[in-house]
């Protein structure tokens, strides 16, 4: 997994709650068999004007002008900032993996849907939790600030403004130190398979109907 | 000894370890794979040399991606015309077939809607722990199962170790009292919830479903409850063991037999909150109070009942949440304070993992007996939810009843529901569609999705517009049927 300690860049804004992996991703993209390549059809229905497909050259379909990342001022943006309950609806790992290839690190917003944000986690993508009124300061700030940057930092667990202010955010301990280290969860699992193996074995002793059945 | 949830009881018995960083290792005793979630998984073992920790554990079928239509189907996987479509289907059954996992292929008996097929198969059973890289799979909580969806990396963490590093989720508790009136089913019951807490009311929490609503109501019907837990942003929903959970499971392919039976039986019917269990949160509604539900926007949460009104922007309580309304109703192409009871329809959507079980068919098919669909619709797809749905349905005539009503009766699959087929909805078409998500898109570029229930869907193809089915129903209430 791809490691992440400290990430300083461009902000760009989401402005809406509820946004959905659908929206993220739209579902035709979903037919690929890689990891890779979601990163210009992130926010596809948004971004462009039309209907996109999957191995379609992106680089000259009509852009749509009213989308806020369209704009220039946000060109290279790697920090999202949104609002609440981000990343609601389906378990594709698809939408993650679309903002880590177009370029996101961070996303940072009041609230995420649950499985969201746990797929961010593996794949190197800071989903950062800051309060409704904080993100309300960001926002702002954003928009009266052409080129608004601002300094993650998960050692710390802070977010730095370029005037100075700290906001502190929260997350639990084996996820920063998976995220920090770029662990192998699936690795680091297996070193306790023989506590696995001992389970299995007594689950099998009390609950036998659970095995075997499907051959 | 402290009383315990349903979920703290599933959670408890499958622990396989509590890490020091407050993490814990959670036993996984079932995993569901289907063709769109899982390639990157099988490819990342593949790159590590790894092998599935065990293989009887799996189930997979492909249902997200395929065609519905018979004439497609039958060509089989080579058939399929989309090639990146036919890749991933195909990539199923390679990666299936290398490792060794059971799978129900394309055209096959068993094959299906994961959360149509795991229970009707009896390959999730109470107890369990049930996952899949789906977020539908708390469908499976229905049979009192701690059930969740996964992400792709997830799903290869599952096979490479029968397990998932968790954290324990807070406890909620939905009660429902009362009986619900004819024309309530158990999608009005859920959306109505829904939209009583909201889209993220169950974040961080695992649902029980509790009261005598859900005591009375089917065991399909606690599945199209349970599924829509993930709505209320729950990634689990349960509802606990009773005869009906019982009853439900004997005599299934892959259910215990004999001694065993008799074993899982006294299990499983432990498999329920203790009297004085304590809930983080709990929400109380009354049967009387729900009727058939509708939603007017792009989240769940939007919803109203059927006599209500197209909420209006100026009506909201703050600046948030008309925004909100105004962005919807622009999309949605529709004005506040327009009865909902009026808007029209341009196709129908009766299937997904929600809504596309025997008993959803029967009460589709219910309305549609006799009647045919309005000349402005477009057209209307019943998809059933596995072959062996499909196969019931043929026995028992619904089939001939859809079709002579101008219906198209289709093969089993995921369909329009998240339209990666062929199953969509064109720019700005209004759609009365059984399913669990009305997001924008969701349904295809421009779609407007209406959710509700299989009986006001298919009352909806006969009207050309959203209408309460309870007209419909004590118009033929002289059939003696009821819902």
């Amino acid at each position: 997994m791809k490691a992440f300690t400290q990430h300083r860049g461009l902000v760009g804004p989401m402005d809406r709650a509820n946004v959905d992996t659908d929206m993220i991703i739209p579902k035709q993209f979903l037919k690929s068999i890689k990891r890779s390549g979601f990163g210009p059809n992130l926010f596809d229905e948004l971004r462009y004007l039309d209907h996109g497909e999957p191995g379609q050259d992106c680089t000259d379909r009509p852009l749509n002008p009213d989308f806020t990342l369209n704009e220039p001022r946000y060109r290279g943006a790697s920090i999202l900032l949104a609002q609440k309950n981000f990343g609601c609806g389906s378990s594709r790992e698809h939408a993650p993996w679309a903002l880590e290839d177009y370029g996101f690190n961070v996303v940072i917003a009041p609230s995420y849907a649950d499985i969201f944000y746990n797929n961010c986690f593996k794949n190197g993508v800071l989903p950062v939790i800051l309060s409704e009124a904080e993100v309300d300061i960001l926002f702002l700030e954003l928009e009266g600030a052409e080129g608004y940057e601002l300094d993650v930092n998960l050692v710390n667990q802070t977010v730095t403004s370029d005037s100075g202010e700290v906001f502190s955010f929260a997350l639990d301990q084996f996820r920063k130190q998976c995220l920090l280290q770029g662990l192998d969860e699936i690795g680091l699992t297996l070193i306790q398979a023989e506590k696995i193996r001992q389970y299995e074995v007594e689950r099998e002793k009390a609950h036998p109907w659970v095995y075997g059945a499907i051959k | 000894m402290v009383a315990r949830t349903l979920y703290d009881k599933l959670w408890d018995s499958h622990l396989v370890n509590e890490n020091d960083d407050g993490s814990s290792l959670l036993y996984i005793d079932r995993h569901v794979l289907h063709e769109v979630t899982s390639p990157q998984a099988f490819e990342g073992l593949r790159i590590a040399g790894r092998a599935p920790w065990r293989l009887d554990t799996n189930i997979a079928t492909p249902d997200h991606n395929i065609s519905t239509e018979r004439s497609e189907r039958v060509a089989g996987v080579a058939g399929i015309p989309d090639e990146i479509s036919r890749i991933q289907v195909q990539t199923l059954d390679d990666n299936c077939d290398h490792f060794g996992i059971k799978e129900f292929k394309m055209n096959e008996m068993g094959q299906g809607i994961v959360h149509v097929m795991g229970p009707e198969l009896g390959a999730t059973m109470p107890g369990m722990t049930v996952v899949c890289g789906d977020s539908h799979t708390a469908t499976h909580g229905a049979l009192a199962c701690l059930a969740h969806g996964i992400g792709t990396s997830e799903v290869e963490h599952v096979l490479a170790t029968q397990c998932l590093v968790s954290t324990k989720m807070k406890n909620m508790r939905v009660n429902v009292e009362g009986t619900v009136g004819l024309g309530v089913t158990p999608k009005d019951v859920v959306l109505a919830i829904i939209g009583k807490i909201g889209t993220a009311g169950g974040s961080g929490h695992a649902i029980e479903f509790s009261g005598s609503v859900f005591r009375d109501m089917s065991i399909e019907g606690r599945m199209t409850v349970c599924n829509m837990a993930i709505e209320a942003g729950a990634r689990v929903g349960m509802v606990a063991v009773d005869e009906k959970t019982i009853s439900y499971c004997k005599g299934r392919e892959f259910i215990p037999k004999g001694d065993l039976w008799l074993q899982a039986v006294s299990y499983w019917q432990t498999l329920v909150s203790d009297d004085d269990a304590f809930f983080d949160i709990e929400v109380e509604l009354h049967a009387d109070d729900i009727i058939p539900q509708v939603t007017w926007g792009t989240s769940p949460e939007m919803v109203a009942p059927v006599t209500a009104l197209v909420p209006r922007p100026e009506d909201q309580v703050n600046k948030e949440l008309r925004k909100g309304v105004e962005r919807a109703l622009d999309y949605m192409g529709l004005e506040g304070g327009t009865p909902i009871a009026s808007i029209s329809v341009d196709r129908v959507f009766i299937g997904s993992c929600t809504n596309s079980r025997i008993e959803d068919m029967r009460e589709a098919a219910h309305v549609a007996k006799g009647r045919q669909v309005a000349g402005s619709i477009k057209q209307v797809l019943i998809v059933p939810g596995s072959q062996m749905v499909k196969a019931q349905a043929e026995a028992e005539g619904l089939d001939k009843i859809f079709i002579a009503a101008g219906m198209e009766w289709r093969e089993p699959g995921c369909s329009m529901c998240l339209a990666m087929n062929a199953d969509k909805l064109g720019d700005g078409e209004h759609c009365a569609s059984t399913s669990n998500r009305n997001f924008e898109g969701r349904q295809g570029k421009g779609g407007r999705t209406h959710l509700m229930s299989p009986a006001m869907a298919a009352a909806a193809a006969v009207a050309g517009h959203i209408v309460d089915v309870r007209l419909f129903l004590s118009e033929s209430s002289s059939t003696g049927v009821e819902l």
